[in-house]
Order: C-alpha cells, then sequence, then structure tokens
C-alpha cells in the first residue's frame, strides 16, 4: 500500500527595510559585527521598543496578495527562550492574533493547480548570529542581525511530497520579490524555510510530524523532505513509531538528524508583550496599501494567456518575475511582433542567453527595445529568423548596443537578406548546373534532392538568400 | 491549584535559574499563592467581556503608535563593548554554545 507525504512549510522572509522592526538600526547586509546593534537590539536597561510602519505596510502587502484577512487588531507577544543571540531572553513576536490570517496560493502542480492554504503570517524579529569557532573555546555573537523584521508565513498541511512543498516555496518567493516586500536572496538568509513532514496511509488521519530546520535552498527542501518520509516510512514499517521532534538536514550526508530530544521540548510560554500596544490597521490603511499593489503574478498570467493567445505554459513562463513579465510586454510593443513570436524568443535563445551567462532579465546585456527592433527585421524581411540568432548573439556580446545595435550589426557584418529575385535566380541557376545529378534524383521522385539543392543555393548566398523565394525559385525552375 | 517539585524543577530549568532541593518546596509554596490569586480572578464571571491584550486597552485610542523607516541610529559599538565582560574582532564572547 502507498503512503502519503504530508508537508506544512513555515517561510521566514526578511522585510525589505531600511531600519530594524523595533529600532532605528540599520538592516544593511554584510556590516562589521556589532555595528548595527542599537540599544534597543542590545537589550540594554530601560530601551523600549518602537515598531516599523514600512514592516506593518509590507506585512498587510502580502495579506492582500493571498486574499488573506488583515487583522484589524493584532498583538504582539514575547516568546521566550534563553540563547546568547537573543539578549532580551525573549523574541517578540506573534501568537494568538496574527496581523494576516487566512489566505491562499495557487501553484503549478502535475495536470493543473492547487490551492494552497495559508493559516497565518505574523510580523516577529530576528535573532542575532552564533560563531562557534576560533574563539578559544567561547562563541562569539554579532547582534547586526537582531531585530531584522520577518514576516512568517505558514501554511496548512496541504502539500502533498517535496515536489509540491518546492512548487508552494518558489511561488512564494516569487510573489514576495513581485511585491517587493523581499529580496529572495537565500544565500544571505532572507528567505528560509522550516517544513513539517508527516507521513499516513490516504485517508488516515495525519501522522506524527518532525520538523525540519532552516532549509535555504529548493534543491536542500527537495533532499531532506524525501529523505525525512523515507526516514519515517521505515520507522513504522520496522513496527516503531515517529517521535515528533525538530530535526536538522545535513546536506553533505543528505540525511536529517535530531536537533532537540523530547525531553528538552521547548514551552516558549508566549506572553503579550506589555511594551507594545495592540497593532490597529483601520479599512483606509488597507485601502491604500491596496491601490499601491501591483498586477499579481496570478492576474497578469491570465492576462497574458487570454489578450496575448498564449499557451498556459508560456504565460506561466514569461510570468515567473515581474521583471520578465515587463520585459516581454515591452518586447511585444518594441517588436510589434506576433506576440507568440516574442514569447518564442523571450523563453528561447533570450532565456537560454540569460541562463548561461548566469543573469536576471534586468542585467541582461539586450534590452526589450534592442530584442525588439531585432525582431522587425525579421518581420520586414531584412533578415532571416536563422541570421536573426546569428545578430542576437553579437548583440549579447556587446558588439553594438542600444536599440539600434540589430541595423548596425546587420551592417557591419553584411549579413542583410538577398531578395533582390534576379540575384538569387543566379545563384540557383549556377547550383543547378553544377548538380545535375540531385536535379536527375529529385526529377525521379526524391524529395530529399530538393532540400539538398536548397541548401546548396544557401550556401552560395552564405545564408543570406531569402528562403522563401529560394524555395519558390527552385521549385518554378525544376518544374518547368 | 497548587505546584508539586517536578513542576517547579521544570520551571526552574525553562528560566535558567539554579533552585536547590532545599529551596523548592517553600518556592512551591509561594507560586502556589501566585495561582491562587490567578485563580480566584479567573472565577469573576467574565462572559461577553473581550478579553484584553495590555492594560492601556481600556482605552479608546490605544494602539501602537508606528515609526518611520529610517535607519537613524549612528554606530556606538565601543561604547557598547567597553561594558562587555569579553569581545574579540567586533564579536561579544559569550561561554561556549553548541545545539
Amino acid at each position: 500500500m502507498d503512503w502519503e507525504i504530508v508537508v506544512g512549510l513555515e517561510t521566514h522572509t526578511q522585510l525589505l527595510t531600511e531600519s530594524k522592526i523595533f529600532s532605528g538600526a540599520s538592516t544593511a547586509f554584510g556590516a562589521e559585527p556589532n555595528t548595527q546593534a542599537s540599544a534597543v537590539d542590545l537589550a540594554l536597561p530601560g530601551v523600549l521598543p518602537v515598531l516599523n510602519a514600512k514592516a506593518v505596510e509590507f506585512a498587510v502587502r502580502l495579506g492582500l496578495a493571498i486574499g488573506a484577512t488583515i487583522s484589524p487588531r493584532s498583538v504582539f507577544a514575547r516568546k521566550n527562550y534563553f540563547y546568547p543571540d537573543l539578549p532580551k531572553g525573549y523574541q517578540i513576536s506573534q501568537y494568538e492574533l496574527p496581523v494576516v490570517q487566512h489566505g491562499t496560493l495557487k501553484i503549478a502542480v502535475e495536470g493543473g493547480e492547487k490551492t494552497v492554504r495559508i493559516l497565518r503570517a505574523h510580523l516577529e524579529e530576528d535573532a542575532g548570529k552564533s560563531l562557534h569557532e576560533d574563539f578559544k573555546g567561547l562563541s562569539g555573537i554579532d547582534l547586526n542581525r537582531a531585530g531584522t523584521p520577518l514576516l512568517e508565513i505558514v501554511t496548512e498541511p496541504d502539500l502533498r511530497g517535496a515536489k509540491e512543498a518546492v512548487a508552494y516555496a518558489k511561488a512564494l518567493h516569487s510573489l514576495v520579490r513581485w511585491i517587493g516586500i523581499c529580496d529572495g536572496n537565500m544565500q544571505e538568509g532572507s528567505f528560509r524555510c522550516d517544513a513539517n513532514v508527516s507521513v499516513r496511509r490516504p485517508g488516515a488521519p495525519l501522522g506524527t510530524r518532525c520538523e525540519i530546520k532552516n532549509l535555504n535552498s529548493f534543491r536542500f527542501m527537495e533532499q531532506a523532505i524525501e529523505y525525512e518520509a523515507r526516514r519515517q516510512v521505515e520507522l513504522i514499517e520496522d513496527g516503531g513509531t515517529v517521535v515528533q521532534e525538530t530535526r536538522l538536514y545535513d546536506p553533505d550526508r543528505n540525511e536529517t538528524r535530531s536537533m532537540r530530544s523530547k525531553e528538552d521540548a521547548q514551552d516558549y510560554r508566549y506572553f503579550p508583550d506589555p511594551d507594545l500596544l495592540p497593532l490597529v490597521i483601520n479599512e483606509a490603511e488597507i485601502e491604500r496599501i491596496r491601490a499601491l499593489l501591483p498586477e499579481l503574478p496570478q492576474a497578469k498570467r491570465e492576462r497574458f494567456a487570454r489578450d496575448y493567445g498564449l499557451a498556459a505554459y508560456d504565460a506561466a513562463q514569461l510570468t515567473a518575475s515581474r521583471e520578465s513579465a515587463d520585459f516581454f510586454e515591452d518586447l511585444v510593443r518594441a517588436s510589434r511582433a506576433e506576440p507568440k513570436t516574442c514569447a518564442n524568443w523571450q523563453t528561447g535563445e533570450f532565456a537560454a542567453a540569460l541562463n548561461r551567462d548566469g543573469l536576471e532579465v534586468g542585467h541582461s546585456p539586450v534590452g526589450a527595445e534592442a530584442l525588439g527592433a531585432l525582431l522587425r527585421r525579421i518581420a520586414d524581411g531584412t533578415i532571416s529568423g536563422k541570421i536573426a540568432k546569428e545578430v542576437f548573439e553579437a548583440m549579447w556580446r556587446r558588439e553594438a548596443e542600444g536599440p539600434g545595435a540589430a541595423d548596425a550589426i546587420i551592417e557591419a557584418r553584411g549579413l542583410e537578406q538577398i531578395s533582390d529575385t534576379g540575384a538569387i535566380e543566379k545563384m540557383v541557376d549556377e547550383v543547378l548546373a553544377a548538380n545535375a545529378r540531385q536535379v536527375e534524383d529529385y526529377r525521379a521522385g526524391k524529395e530529399k534532392a530538393f532540400n539538398s539543392l536548397v541548401g546548396q543555393v544557401m550556401k552560395a548566398a552564405k545564408g543570406k538568400a531569402n528562403p522563401g523565394q529560394v524555395n519558390a525559385i527552385l521549385k518554378k525552375k525544376l518544374g518547368g | 491549584m497548587s505546584l508539586d517539585l517536578e513542576q517547579i524543577r521544570r520551571i526552574a530549568r525553562l528560566a535558567r535559574i539554579a533552585v536547590s532541593d532545599a529551596e523548592a518546596a517553600d518556592t512551591a509554596a509561594s507560586l502556589s499563592g501566585v495561582l491562587g490569586l490567578i485563580g480566584e480572578m479567573q472565577a469573576v464571571d467574565t462572559t461577553g467581556i473581550e478579553p484584553m491584550a495590555h492594560a492601556l486597552d481600556a482605552q479608546v485610542s490605544s494602539a501602537q503608535r508606528l515609526r518611520e523607516d529610517k535607519a537613524v541610529e549612528p554606530d556606538r559599538r565601543t561604547a557598547y563593548q567597553a561594558s562587555a565582560p569579553a569581545v574579540q574582532d567586533g564579536l561579544y564572547l559569550v561561554p561556549r554554545v553548541v545545539e
């Protein structure tokens, strides 16, 4: 009998604010240790937290983007635990009344779409960093990150298997960047996931779950969930039971291992933080933020498919990021070409070149205007699609830049297509004279011989002859 | 409601407070007294009353004031670290912690 893998994800997204959630210290990444740790972040006696308006706005933005309820009144709570990178002895978080409740996110799964329920998203502060090496048996503490605003986004256990979990994580990753609340940089820890994993027989109640902490890449997430599910299945099939615990994934050995034993099970003793009043967000404020939201990925995907007549797959590819979607619309405008042609170029040559050089759309050496100008030269017959690929590569290498790049390269390299009927006829005549055997083969009914003759003409024209005209003229002469 | 010694040891461990066996009985008695007070409060009928998250919740205008998102704090590491027991390379040093 089969096992079903059940996953719920908790994602910590670092909010793109300039200052911390409760202090005026900078959140810039990579500063010298402790130079961005203020008296509030250090929990010096007598300090009080003051909430950052931008962090609240970003939380509301996410809430609106996932169609959630924005709590008119939410409450900050203290989560108590002891660790040297948490100077207060508690983390300010939200517990019973989070700012965002009950949203959904649609993800692409095999054979269609799936709606993932998001239980809640709450504001909280990050902890500092502990460094365990090189300090003569002591640990070093850097509190620059302490107090950085986080939005923790928690799903219901709606995901089935590692692939779905990754699809959700990628969709959320795309969304938080899309609405500009998080840079999504996983190496720097701006987007970190914890996965709650359990297994059950289909239709049975939920099994006991284990939480895998700090998955900071999509690849590790997939491997960790697969390993953990296999571990639980083997345990149960061998007659054992799963113990609820926190586990850590070790990518080097591709396994998860226990982090905290049951005996030390955490009891965070949450209570409302008396230093902070309830956060009140009124309807007018929510509407102000809603008006600032960009068109969301889902809506854009649907509009691309509808208005540009694109296949669902193409529409999804093009709207993978806001930059990509904007590029496409600029390209359609600049090229005046069929949207389908633009989509083929953007997801084909253009995407391949970006991929090859590890670049994002925004850093492409070829802009939408320049690519659009190139596509116009295909449409007006100046060059063939094949030559256009050569021109594109030259543009990518910056042989010429700006909107006039394609024309400059076509001219400099003499790539303009030969559409002069007289010139093409002359070349065709020469090829027919020199290839009497293929001509006989063709007349004897060998279709292949025709392609070979087209190839010869194109070769004589150095690839620049208009392929349609070559075909037509050849057919006419061979038929006559 | 009263707390037994096992509960006292657990609370002490969570709070990182060393409570000797000799002190545990006294601590149990005084904490149980606090719980007794809470018990009295919980006996009050609060049906239909909205729970408060803060003492100032009773005031109509009570809502969290917000700060503009501006990085305004200067780097005062030298001053802050002057009173730290041990520092190295800008880091605060603490007894080794490993999960």
